[in-house]
């Protein structure tokens, strides 16, 4: 059952991923991705990630997906991606070098992983992950909460348009004692 | 676990090259950025991967951590393309090109 | 007794304070400050010298340990200071003297730019001092030693814009570098072979590890000397001091007159119990000594700069000093240092105050008459003259008298002549001074007859007037022709280990030899007025002239033998720096620019050029990580 579970979700990924790559339209792309987020969560089940699956859903799947989509529309983006002289990377230099790459990963990832090694029932649970974060892993879980709230104030700063030249500032309330 | 690891890490491995091909080869920055997404959760497959067969939890708990950090890079990321797509009407990677030497 | 530690250190601290703020204080904080330091620590001198009384004369001799400084091996040098009525003597000289002198660089200096560097500059040659005197091992003494020279060039050349005192700064710490080398040498050799450098030691070890007239005791001895002759200003190395005049007036007296130059002799005093173990080299000295003083009162007799006759006249008393510690006479030695210090100060700060007086000039042609605007200045400068020359009741015939008497007693006839005989034209060049600078019409150039010169003011006039209080009464110090004076019991503990010739002998004989002192020292002065005042007698030939004006050419040899030929290997040199050397770093430098300039056309801007050059690296690794 697993292992039918496994083909299943690879070939999705597999295609989802030429998907993203491939595709002209980016609103295809982003679908591509979808696919290739929801196999894998899949796939982290199979491997006893329970709360990681959940949180790929809700994160990727749920959040970033969707700020993709929206920019998208955002910026009314058509991939009119033209021939351009001088080519700045040959599509050939760039699919032969990640084809040797892809050679090189597999043959390193073949190289066995040695014998699974066996878990108990609460493998992965919100428990376990939850007891690790708060305890052993404390600092990063408090720096990771620094890193996200410096996102939000880069976001917001960089999306402010700037004001046009020449123009004064805005001193209605000033001289108001 | 019935299926062995080598096999998850392979298609790990594969997708990771995808993502690969995608940064090389496309010009529109969003499809580039997606591409590096796809790359990140690669990794992530990677490690959950070890961690299952380690036994140990830590794997998932980085994998949360890559989470938060590829979550917090997509926002400023896009931030960035609206800027450059405001400035100069298009988000070809090839058009930003003033960091030259 | 461990404030002794704060004499060297609040001139120190003064020297600090008036680097870094002096200038924002203004100028009578920054007086304040400078001259306060030393007022306090002549206090604690006192403060010292009252406690050394209070014990018994062979417990005298106190060591104050600072901290431990470094160690070698079986050698230690610690930060010790020692606290004896040599180094207290001493002490209350440069204090005492120096104190006066910085009291009077407040007038002298008021109008000058950099009065807080000036102040700074002199706190800190203080500081030096007191840490040269009261050093407990030679290693400290170095220090001081080093510090003086330092803040010597710093004052000589002090107006530095001017090119000759720039120079003249450089020339009196390269010589005087010179004489540093034959110091230094003799301190790795007495550690060598006493195993230390503390002065107790050497003192009590001396008899000991000295074999008496062996090598090791000459040469340390000698090497020593060197570094004396350079420090002051004996031949071979007095030609830095006629220049080192450049300098402020007050800066000529206190550090060329009455303490920095004084350090040579005090270091052989300290040091007498070596120097007894090596009969050789204290007739080096003393012979070195006797004739640097003959030479230098001959140079001084055809000097028309004021300043530069008193040089020659300092070098020429220390060459007395010489002779005194030469023949074993330690404490002749230090009584005369003492009165030098005394009068020679006198001398300069009157000469200030002419200088002062008639808007900086120092030529002598171009004074004349000064003795009616300028009493007080002009009874300073005779008063110290008198001195100078010999007549008693002033402490300068006290002092040249016993190192006379020791001479003669001592049985070295030859030097007690030629003592005598720069004792003659000692005071005739003093006369001279005194004739052409007060006496006579006055002789200002065209462009000065419109200005009066006036008398100082009293910030200047009132140190002048305590010297030449101390000059009249110092001869109480060591008054006493058949036992030995209060300086020299005072000093007695220390100089235990050989006592120079005690005039034991008969006062008959004695009172001759005073009477002889005398009357040369009176001819002399009847001769110089004679000649310069009364022009009664004309003077030698234009040879003798010339050759007396140039110093026996013995500088002119120098820059031909020496000077020269450094300055042309260092020209040489120069050309081989700049060209080879230069080029090689340079033509590296453009290299590397250029290689830089080529690969920044690896920089093209975009990105997915950048990607590939990541992954190709990233496959080169991973193939080799594979491939093992």
């Amino acid at each position: 059952m697993e292992r039918v579970l496994f083909a299943v979700t690879a070939v999705l990924a597999l295609a989802g991923g030429v998907g993203v790559v491939a595709s002209r339209e980016p609103v295809h792309s982003v679908l591509g991705l979808l696919l290739v987020l929801m196999s894998l969560a899949v796939d982290f089940l199979l491997l006893g990630a329970q709360f990681i699956a959940v949180l790929q859903v809700i994160i990727y799947a749920g959040a970033i997906v969707v700020l993709f989509v929206f920019i998208i529309m955002l910026l009314n983006v058509r991939t009119g991606e033209g021939a351009r002289t001088p080519r700045v990377v040959p599509p050939a230099l760039g699919i032969a070098l990640s084809a040797v790459f892809a050679g090189l990963l597999v043959a390193a990832a073949a190289s066995g992983a040695g014998q699974a090694a066996s878990v108990g029932a609460d493998f992965g649970t919100v428990q376990q992950v939850g007891r690790a974060l708060f305890t052993a892993y404390a600092l990063p879980f408090e720096a990771a909460s620094i890193v996200l709230i410096v996102g939000m104030i880069g976001a917001v700063a960089l999306s402010k348009r700037p004001a046009p030249w020449g123009a004064p500032p805005d001193r209605r309330g000033e001289g108001r004692r | 676990m019935s299926v062995p690891a080598p096999f998850y890490l392979a298609l790990s491995a594969a997708l990771f090259a995808l993502g690969t091909l995608g940064v090389l080869v496309r010009r529109s920055a969003l499809v580039v950025f997606m591409s590096v997404e796809l790359m990140l959760n690669a990794v992530n497959l990677t490690l959950v991967t070890f961690a299952r067969v380690r036994g140990a939890v830590d794997g998932q708990i980085v994998v949360f951590f890559v989470l938060v950090v590829a979550a917090a890079e997509v926002v400023i990321g896009l931030a960035i393309i609206v800027n450059i797509f405001r400035a100069r009407d298009t988000v070809d990677v090839d058009d930003v090109d003033l960091l030259r030497g | 007794m461990t404030y002794a530690l704060w004499v060297p250190l609040l001139p120190l601290l003064g020297w600090a304070a008036n680097g870094l703020w002096g200038r924002r204080w203004g100028r009578w904080a920054a007086a304040v400050v400078g001259c306060g330091t030393v007022a306090v620590a002549f206090a604690l001198a006192v403060a010292l010298r009252l406690a050394l009384g209070a014990l018994p004369p062979e417990g005298r001799s106190l060591q104050v340990d600072l901290y431990h400084w470094f160690g070698a091996g079986s050698i230690d040098v610690p930060m010790r200071l020692l606290v004896d009525p040599l180094s207290v003597t001493m002490a209350l000289i440069v204090t005492g003297v120096g104190g006066l002198i910085h009291i009077y660089s407040v007038g002298y200096m008021a109008d000058d730019e950099g009065f807080a560097r000036y102040f700074s500059y002199l706190n800190l040659f203080t500081a030096a001092m007191l840490t040269l005197v009261l050093a407990g091992n030679l290693v400290v003494m170095f220090i001081g030693w080093e510090g003086v020279g330092l803040c010597s060039y710093l004052l000589i050349a002090f107006w530095f814009t001017r090119p000759a005192a720039a120079s003249a700064g450089v020339k009196a710490f390269l010589v005087t570098r010179l004489g540093d080398v034959g110091f230094l040498l003799g301190i790795f050799l007495a550690v060598g072979i006493f195993g230390t450098a503390d002065f107790g030691v050497l003192t009590r070890d001396a008899q000991a590890r000295l074999p008496l007239g062996g090598a090791a005791a000459t040469v340390l001895c000698l090497l020593l000397f060197l570094g004396a002759t350079g420090k002051s200003a004996q031949l071979p190395l007095y030609i830095w001091l006629a220049d080192a005049m450049e300098g402020p007036t007050p800066v000529s007296a206190l550090i060329h007159a009455a303490t920095m130059v004084t350090a040579g002799v005090f270091m052989i005093v300290r040091l007498h119990a070596v120097y007894l173990r090596a009969p050789l080299a204290m007739e080096v000295v003393a012979v070195v000594g006797a004739v640097t003083a003959l030479f230098a009162a001959c140079w001084a007799l055809v000097e028309n700069d004021l300043k530069r006759v008193l040089a020659y006249s300092t070098i020429s008393q220390l060459g007395y000093m010489f002779l005194a510690v030469g023949v074993g006479a330690w404490g002749a030695g230090i009584f005369h240092l003492t009165s030098h210090a005394f009068f020679k100060a006198l001398l300069f700060l009157a000469a200030g105050s002419v200088m002062h007086a008639l808007g900086g000039t120092t030529d002598m042609r171009e004074m004349g008459g000064l003795a009616r605007p300028l009493p007080r200045t002009a009874a300073a400068f005779a008063i110290g003259a008198f001195a100078l020359a010999g007549i008693p009741p002033f402490s300068g015939f006290f002092s040249k008298d016993e190192i006379l008497s020791a001479d003669f007693h001592d049985g070295h006839i030859v030097l007690w002549a030629v003592a005598l005989a720069a004792a003659g034209l000692t005071a005739i060049y003093i006369v001279r001074a005194f004739v052409m600078t007060f006496l006579g019409p006055p002789r200002p150039p065209a462009d000065r007859a419109a200005h009066a010169p006036h008398e100082a003011p009293r910030i200047m006039a009132a140190p002048m007037a305590v010297l030449a209080v101390l000059t009249i009464i110092g001869g109480v110090l060591g008054w006493s022709f058949t036992s030995p004076g209060a300086l020299d019991r005072f000093l007695a503990p220390v100089l235990a280990a050989g006592a120079g010739p005690v005039p034991a002998e008969s006062t008959q004989g004695e009172g001759l030899l005073v009477a002889v002192s005398v009357g040369v020292a009176l001819v002399g002065l009847l001769i110089g007025w004679l000649i310069y005042d009364k022009h009664a007698v004309r003077t030698g030939s234009r040879m003798i002239h010339e050759w007396l004006a140039h110093q026996f050419y013995i500088e002119d040899a120098y820059n031909a033998l020496i000077v020269g030929p450094v300055r042309s290997t260092a020209r040489l040199l120069a050309v081989f720096d700049r060209d080879e050397l230069d080029g090689a770093v340079t033509g590296l430098g453009r290299t590397i620019g250029r290689a830089g300039r080529d690969l920044s056309h690896l920089e093209t801007g975009y990105l997915r050029q950048y990607a590939t050059y990541v992954l190709i690296g990233v496959l080169v690794i991973l193939a080799y990580w594979v491939s093992r």
